[in-house]
C-alpha cells in the first residue's frame, strides 16, 4: 500500500505533472500559491505603467498594439489566478492581499515610465526576461500552472517583438529619437537583471524548489541565458548596454557581465518608493469602482434566475 | 458580497471536426456573462469557433486515490491492444 506521501513523490521523479485533485505536502501547496500569485499580481499591476502610455502612443497603430497587449496582461492575470484558485485559494482572499500588500508583485512595476522609448524597453527586456523565466515554467510540475504558462509564453512573443520594434524604430530614427532609446536602455537594463531574484547563493529555497520540479532552472542560469541573448540584440540596434564589466568569455562560452544593486533592489521589493504606492492605490480604486458594475450584474443574474424558476 | 461570481469551466473547440477541450476557468455572474468573458479570455487570437461553460460545481470527478483500480487493471489486459497480435510479415500492417 503506498502512502500518499510515496505516490507524490514518485510522480515528482517520474518527471509526471501534479494535478489539483492530488495528494501534495502542504508546504508544496504554500509555496505554488505564493508564487502563482505573485505572478498572477505581477501581471495585473503590469497593466499600469504601460496603460498610461496608450492614449500618448505616436500613432493609432501603436495605441491598437498596445491596448491589445495590456488586455493580455489581464488575461495572463486570470489564467493564472484560475491556477491558484485550483490550490483550494479564492482569487478575492488573493487580491485582497495584495491590495493589503501582504503578497508582492513584481519590483520591476516598481520603476517610473518617463518616454515612449520605456514602452519598447519594457516589452523588449522586462518581457524578454519574464519569457526567460516563463518558459521553463511551461513543464512546471503542478498541472493547471504549467498549462496557464503555456497560453501565457505563446502571447509574451508578440509582447517581446513589438518592444523591440518600438527601439529599433527609435534607434534607426533622428539622434534624439536613439539618445531616447539608449536613455530607456540605460533605465531597465539592470531592473531587468534583477527580475531574475537573488543571486543562488542568497536564494534559500532554490534546491527545494528545483527537487518539486517548480522550478527548473536557477536564478543565475536564468540571468546567464538573458543576458547571452540579449547583448547581440543591443548591438543589433546599436545601443551600448550600461555594464562596463561586460565582455564575451570564450572559455565559458558565455558573456561575463556585472553585479547589479542589489541594495536598490531590496528597497524595491519592499515596495518603498512614490511609485509602488500609487500602483497600488491605482489597483485599489480600479477594484472599487468596479463594485457598482459586479452588484449589477449579481442582481440581474439573481432576477432572471427568479424569472426562470 | 465580499466574494465572487460563481466558477465556470470553460471549453473550446478549436476548429470544426475536433471535440472541445478543456481550455480553463473563470468566474462570471452567469452563463451569458461566462461566455462573453471566455470569448474574452480564451479566443483573443482565433482559437476557438465554438465555446461551452460549465458551472464548476456541476462536475463529478473521479478520485485520484481511485485511480490505480480504476485505471490499473488494463495494462495486464494487453490482448485489447492490436501489438499483442504478431502475424505474419505479410499481413503485419493489418
Amino acid at each position: 500500500m503506498t502512502t500518499p506521501q510515496q505516490r507524490f513523490d514518485s510522480l515528482i521523479s517520474n518527471d509526471q505533472r501534479i494535478e489539483p485533485d492530488d495528494w501534495m505536502p502542504e508546504e508544496y501547496r504554500r509555496t505554488l500559491v505564493r508564487q502563482i500569485a505573485q505572478h498572477a499580481h505581477s501581471e495585473i499591476i503590469g497593466m499600469q505603467p504601460e496603460g498610461e502610455w496608450i492614449s500618448r502612443a505616436p500613432s493609432l497603430r501603436r495605441k491598437a498594439i498596445l491596448t491589445a497587449k495590456v488586455q493580455d496582461e489581464a488575461g495572463h492575470g486570470l489564467y493564472l489566478y484560475g491556477a491558484a484558485e485550483s490550490l483550494g485559494t479564492d482569487r478575492s482572499e488573493l487580491v485582497e492581499k495584495l491590495h493589503a500588500k501582504q503578497q508582492k508583485y513584481s519590483s520591476i512595476f516598481n520603476y517610473p515610465t518617463p518616454t515612449w522609448a520605456d514602452v519598447g524597453a519594457i516589452g523588449w527586456l522586462v518581457d524578454g526576461a519574464a519569457i526567460t523565466n516563463q518558459v521553463p515554467l511551461c513543464r512546471c510540475s503542478y498541472g493547471p500552472y504549467g498549462r496557464a504558462m503555456v497560453r501565457i509564453c505563446k502571447e509574451e512573443s508578440f509582447h517581446q517583438r513589438q518592444g523591440f520594434q518600438i527601439m529599433l524604430t527609435l534607434a534607426e530614427g533622428t539622434p534624439a529619437q536613439k539618445a531616447m532609446a539608449q536613455a530607456a536602455l540605460d533605465r531597465w537594463w539592470w531592473p531587468s537583471i534583477m527580475m531574475f531574484g537573488p543571486p543562488d547563493a542568497a536564494s534559500p529555497h532554490n534546491a527545494r524548489n528545483m527537487a518539486w520540479g517548480i522550478k527548473r532552472y536557477t536564478n543565475d542560469e536564468l540571468r546567464q541565458n538573458f543576458v547571452d541573448m540579449t547583448v547581440p540584440q543591443a548591438e543589433l540596434l546599436g545601443l551600448v548596454v550600461p555594464d562596463p564589466d561586460l565582455s564575451w568569455n570564450d572559455e565559458r562560452d558565455h558573456y561575463d557581465f556585472g553585479d547589479p544593486d542589489w541594495e536598490e533592489f531590496a528597497q524595491m521589493v519592499r515596495g518603498e518608493g512614490e511609485v509602488a504606492a500609487a500602483r497600488i492605490a491605482t489597483r485599489r480604486a480600479a477594484h472599487d469602482n468596479g463594485q457598482w458594475v459586479r452588484d449589477a450584474a449579481t442582481a440581474y443574474a439573481a432576477k432572471h434566475r427568479t424569472a426562470a424558476a | 458580497m465580499t466574494g465572487l461570481f460563481p466558477m465556470w469551466e470553460v471549453f473550446i473547440r478549436a476548429r470544426r471536426g475536433t471535440s472541445h477541450m478543456h481550455a480553463g476557468s473563470l468566474h462570471a455572474a452567469d452563463a451569458e456573462t461566462a461566455l462573453q468573458a471566455a470569448r474574452d479570455l480564451f479566443t483573443r487570437r482565433q482559437e476557438g469557433v465554438s465555446i461551452w461553460v460549465v458551472p464548476s460545481g456541476q462536475i463529478t470527478a473521479s478520485n485520484p486515490d481511485n485511480a490505480d483500480s480504476l485505471f490499473e487493471p488494463a495494462a495486464d489486459k494487453s490482448f485489447r491492444f492490436p501489438t499483442d497480435y504478431e502475424l505474419p510479415a505479410e499481413v503485419d500492417h493489418m
